[in-house]
């Protein structure tokens, strides 16, 4: 993502680290097991890793709180699940008409709401993720309600040359979405680069003085708001694929609120940080709640301290360290 | 095979152990969780927090017994068993997929058990097929799990829904009359059932008065106490289960409809009734299992033993369902000499459980076809006091064959692939 | 069928006089603070469950006084350590704090209290119908009607009448600025707190006495509240009770026609007030 003025001294170490990033992602398979992971964990981090991500385009870069992004990343695992169980054993097209469910929803939304700041947005956006959450709870004879969407798996790709088969293959699906991950975070960064996305990081210092500037800074929101929904639409996809099953829990409120501590855990201001903080988050819940069924309260105490020990998130202490 | 005879532990225990050898492992995460390749691993994938935590408690405690005592005999082909227990929680499917991998592809797990959650047992059951696992679903009722989304390898304990509607409808009918009203949770559980006993109401010219269909979860069951209570039916058929069933009783009660009208459903659980003030521990229903049966073998040593491990309260049906799907996999390996998924299956197919474990008159086993368990269903009412225990609230008036309220197996829709 | 749903009516009042009850006391912290306590569900359960450890020893009663008390004073308690911190800084940060907190809770009560549902029963003169017409009207459900008619009364008179209650609601209107008065901020926030965590706890033993007390006994019932404060409009009291009856009629009557849409009802009904008077029904102009 582009430099932020605030944050300078990571820049030099910037290439080097990114590298080191992509090299252990890319190799992820071949080490997961031996450090007692599994690739399936290693998957998961990568998926909501791009969801944390794209909440932070709209959280970090333009300096909105939504508190309800789980709609969308459900909404996308829903339409994926739905497309493959009643309409077609295509995997691309699954992908694509959950992640056009999501931006669906989230146009809509986001023109109803985009007005609102600060903490009446933040409250907003939850309750809006609850009206999909009770659809589709409660939606049984297409949504399968409580039960869950089950009854369909993810289909190989035909990729013309030959079949990537990610249904049988773990490892196979997991690049698929690390490709997905990298994709993703490329047309965020690029985006964040352009001049569209300098005006975001100057709503987000002081959004009054871009609306004096004559920055349309409601639609600059809305833009923001549904870029960010349509990426986690698509890693709700990825995820609901990663499963082989949807279900209401996807879209609920305390999903959201593990995509914002991902956010703010790594580091909100960081290229990296929703990655870092993703997998730190899945590790510790994976690793904790097999440990003791009390997990609740460390991924709980977790929070209180991230919040009043490290508030600018493990790579806003490193490049604080590398300042002084 | 005295050297075997060490008592069993869960992971979670042997790693208390292990905190207080030092924070290396907070440090380190994986570097502890190397574990001896020669014991046999069973996986537990249940729901430990959230609104079922306490029923997948009760068959945690189940397994841990019947893992002790099958070490004591020996283990499993001569190894020692550990039991390996994981988190799904109560609502978040994703997880508890998640955990099956992780109990499959890391810990190398030999057997899965598990889940409370219907959704969470067909959607691990998915994952057990494909790496061919013997898989024994506790306690999700779904007739699913046995019918339509059946594999070879996914067996189950508990009942049908259309067993445990069959079990008691002609009670209700013959005893207290044939104009009902449902109040039926929405989703797939609640439907199943109702339909169950609509069948059953048509076959004896009963009528339906009319039905409300609940979402899950809802805490004001007023309103639909109100719409029951206008077509003045003869029975008030209840189906909600676990929190919803005890909040839907309370305030039945407390509305005083159990004095105008009689209460029943199919599935009541001895959790529930402990849960429910004394005055709201009404109505006929199903139990799966209870603790005070008369003349059946080896039942008190298992009660008596139970309590020890239990803080002193009675096992329940969930308690059952842990101890026999532990072991029924023992049982299938030692019988087979084998780990082989396939081989264990294809033995279990109408495998008669011995006495010690069944702990139920009637003989139950595992229908060949669609690995369901026949079991004895107990048909009574419950109770606010127990005469000679705080826990006896249940009154047993019948015990019904699984098998004769079962429905044949090609009617249930479960059609297998056995691996070439 | 009218009088189904006249029924539906009186009963969705009696639900949402609850409703407001909770969501009175995250709207007293969320007007002085900004902070919205997702914690308060947890609060609430903590109520519930002390009131159940103390009934043996002093009765329904007793504990009906005492244990929301002992729940404000853990409140209270948690706002110095915890909460203090994090006043002034981005909303994200309370949000998240309370989020882990609520956990905390959740966790906490089922850690204590073990996870199996627990028994709660109100003396038996209360848990009978009052009419065979009415009799969805329980002496528990007007009782509870009434207790909340009075902990509203008292609220808006501590509100209107005491020193305290006229300093928060000048906080409420410019903290800075009472500040500069010379008052005590970090009281004034600690004590308000401790007012709402008290409403909190007080609706966690009225729930117990309809609900099977179970661990998860408050996060069920934060998400109404959160809708009735929007819906009434943030910064609004009033507001907030006029949200939380409007929510509570809206389920009720929806549960005639259409049980499965009894909540998204609400979030529909928020929807239109939003698209209609973004501010919510009685909330003021520009505050948020």
């Amino acid at each position: 993502m582009p430099p932020v003025p605030s944050e300078a001294p990571l820049r030099i170490d910037r290439r080097a680290g990114s590298a080191i990033v992509w090299i252990l992602l890319l190799t992820l398979p071949f080490w997961i097991n031996a450090t007692g992971g599994y690739t399936e964990l290693g998957t998961r981090v990568v998926i909501l890793a791009l969801a944390a991500t794209a909440l932070n385009f709209l959280l970090g870069y333009t300096g909105v709180l939504s508190f309800g992004h789980a709609a969308y990343f459900g909404l996308g695992a829903y339409g994926a699940g739905l497309t493959l169980k009643y309409l077609v054993p295509s995997t691309p097209l699954a992908i694509l008409i959950g992640v056009a469910a999501a931006a669906v929803a989230a146009a809509v939304v986001g023109a109803l709401i985009v007005r609102l700041r600060g903490i009446y947005f933040a409250m907003v956006t939850i309750a809006f993720g609850q009206v999909f959450y009770f659809v589709a709870y409660r939606w049984n004879t297409v949504t399968g309600g409580d039960d869950g969407l089950s009854g369909w798996h993810r289909q190989p790709i035909d990729l013309g040359i030959g079949t990537l088969d990610i249904f049988h293959s773990s490892r196979a699906f997991y690049y698929l979405a690390l490709a997905g991950f990298a994709l993703s975070v490329g047309i965020m960064a690029a985006l964040l680069r352009s001049p569209f996305g300098r005006t975001l990081l100057a709503i987000r210092e002081n959004e009054r003085r871009a609306r004096f500037l004559g920055i349309p800074t409601d639609r600059h929101i809305w833009l923001s708001w549904l870029i960010s929904c349509i990426f986690v639409g698509f890693s709700g996809t990825l995820y609901a694929m990663l499963n082989n099953f949807a279900d209401p829990h996807d879209l609920r409120w305390d999903q959201s609120g593990d995509f914002v501590i991902m956010a703010v855990l790594g580091g909100m201001r960081s290229f990296w940080g929703p990655l870092i903080g993703a997998a730190i988050f899945v590790v510790l819940q994976d690793y904790i709640s097999s440990q003791t069924e009390n997990w609740m309260s460390f991924v709980g105490l977790f929070f209180v301290i991230v919040v009043l020990f490290f508030p600018r998130g493990v790579l806003g202490i490193i490049g604080r360290r590398s300042a002084s | 095979m005295q050297r075997f005879s060490m008592p069993a532990t869960s992971r979670r225990a042997i790693l208390k152990g292990a905190a207080a050898v030092g924070a290396l492992q907070l440090a380190s995460p994986f570097v502890v969780t190397a574990r001896a390749a020669d014991t046999v691993k069973i996986g537990l994938d249940d729901t430990f927090t959230g609104t079922y935590a306490e029923l997948g408690k009760n068959e945690q405690i189940g397994c841990e017994f019947a893992v002790d005592e099958i070490n004591a005999k020996g283990g499993i082909l001569g190894r020692k068993v550990e039991l390996l227990a994981e988190d799904s929680t109560s609502t978040d499917t994703g997880t508890a997929v998640q955990k099956a991998h992780k109990l499959i592809d890391r810990d190398k797990v030999n057997f899965m058990l598990g889940n409370v959650n219907s959704a969470m047992a067909l959607a691990i059951g998915e994952v057990t097929n494909q790496a061919g696992l013997l898989h024994i679903v506790t306690g999700g009722h779904t007739d699913a799990v046995t019918g339509k989304d059946c594999h070879w390898n996914v067996f189950r304990v508990c009942n049908t829904t259309h067993m445990e509607t069959h079990a008691v409808a002609k009670t209700l009918m013959t005893k207290f009359g044939k104009r009902w009203y449902f109040l039926t949770p929405d989703y797939a559980f609640g439907h199943t059932l109702q339909s169950g006993f609509e069948e059953s109401l048509k076959a004896n010219n009963g009528k339906e008065l009319g039905a409300s269909l609940i979402p899950l979860g809802t805490t004001d069951y007023s309103s639909y106490l109100i719409q029951a209570q206008a077509t003045n039916p003869d029975v008030i058929i209840v189906l909600q289960a676990g929190e919803d069933a005890v909040n839907c009783l309370k305030q039945a009660v407390q509305f005083g409809l159990d004095k105008r009208f009689h209460i029943a459903g199919a599935q009541q659980e001895l959790e529930v009734l402990e849960g429910l003030p004394p005055e709201a521990r009404i109505g006929t229903w199903v139990f799966e299992w209870y603790w005070k049966q008369p003349n059946v073998p080896h039942l008190t040593e298992f009660v008596a033993e139970m309590r020890k491990r239990n803080g002193g309260k009675v096992p329940t049906a969930r308690h059952w369902f842990g101890y026999v799907a532990t072991w029924t996999c023992a049982i299938a390996a030692n019988q087979t000499k084998s780990l082989d998924g396939t081989k264990m299956a294809q033995f279990l197919q109408d495998f008669k459980l011995p006495p010690e474990v069944a702990l139920m008159p009637n003989d139950p086993f595992y229908r060949k076809g669609n690995n369901q368990l026949m079991p004895t269903l107990y048909v009574g009412h419950a109770q606010a006091h127990g005469s000679d225990d705080p826990e006896d609230l249940f009154v047993i008036d019948e015990e019904v064959k699984g098998i004769d309220v079962a429905l044949p197996v090609d009617q249930t829709g479960c059609k297998m692939t056995w691996p070439t | 069928m009218t009088q189904l749903i006249l029924f539906n009516v009186f009963n969705g009042l009696i639900i949402g006089a609850f409703y407001a009850l909770m969501a009175l006391g995250l709207s007293l912290i969320l007007n002085l603070t900004g902070v919205i306590n997702f914690a308060h569900g947890g609060f609430l359960a903590l109520g519930a469950y002390l009131a159940f450890a103390l009934m043996p020893t002093i009765g329904f009663w007793g504990a009906l006084i005492v244990a929301p008390l002992l729940t404000a004073v853990i409140g209270i308690a948690v706002e110095r350590v915890l909460i203090r911190p994090v006043y002034g800084r981005d909303p994200l940060y309370s949000l998240l704090l309370t989020f882990g907190l609520a956990f905390i809770l959740e966790d906490g009560t089922r850690f204590i209290w073990g996870p199996a549902t627990l028994p709660f029963s109100v003396p038996s003169w209360m848990a009978a119908p009052l009419s065979n017409r009415f009799f969805f009207l329980t002496g528990y459900r007007v009782f509870m009607v009434l207790l909340v008619t009075v902990a509203v009364v008292a609220l808006f008179l501590i509100l209107t009448r005491t020193r305290l209650g006229m300093r928060i609601r000048a906080g409420t209107l410019d903290l800075e600025t009472v500040s500069v008065l010379g008052v005590n901020v970090r009281v004034l926030r600690n004590l308000n707190f401790g007012l709402g965590i008290y409403l909190a706890g007080l609706a966690g033993v009225l729930a117990a006495g309809m609900l099977g007390l179970q661990p998860t006994i408050g996060s069920e019932l934060i998400m109404p509240s959160f809708v009735a404060i929007i819906i009434g409009g943030l910064g609004s009291l009033p507001g907030t009770l006029l949200g939380g009856l409007l929510i509570g009629i809206a389920s009720g009557v929806t549960a005639v026609f259409f049980p499965s849409a009894t909540e998204a009802v609400i979030y529909v009904l928020m929807a239109l007030v939003l698209l209609v008077r973004p501010r919510g029904l009685l909330g003021e102009e520009g505050r948020f």
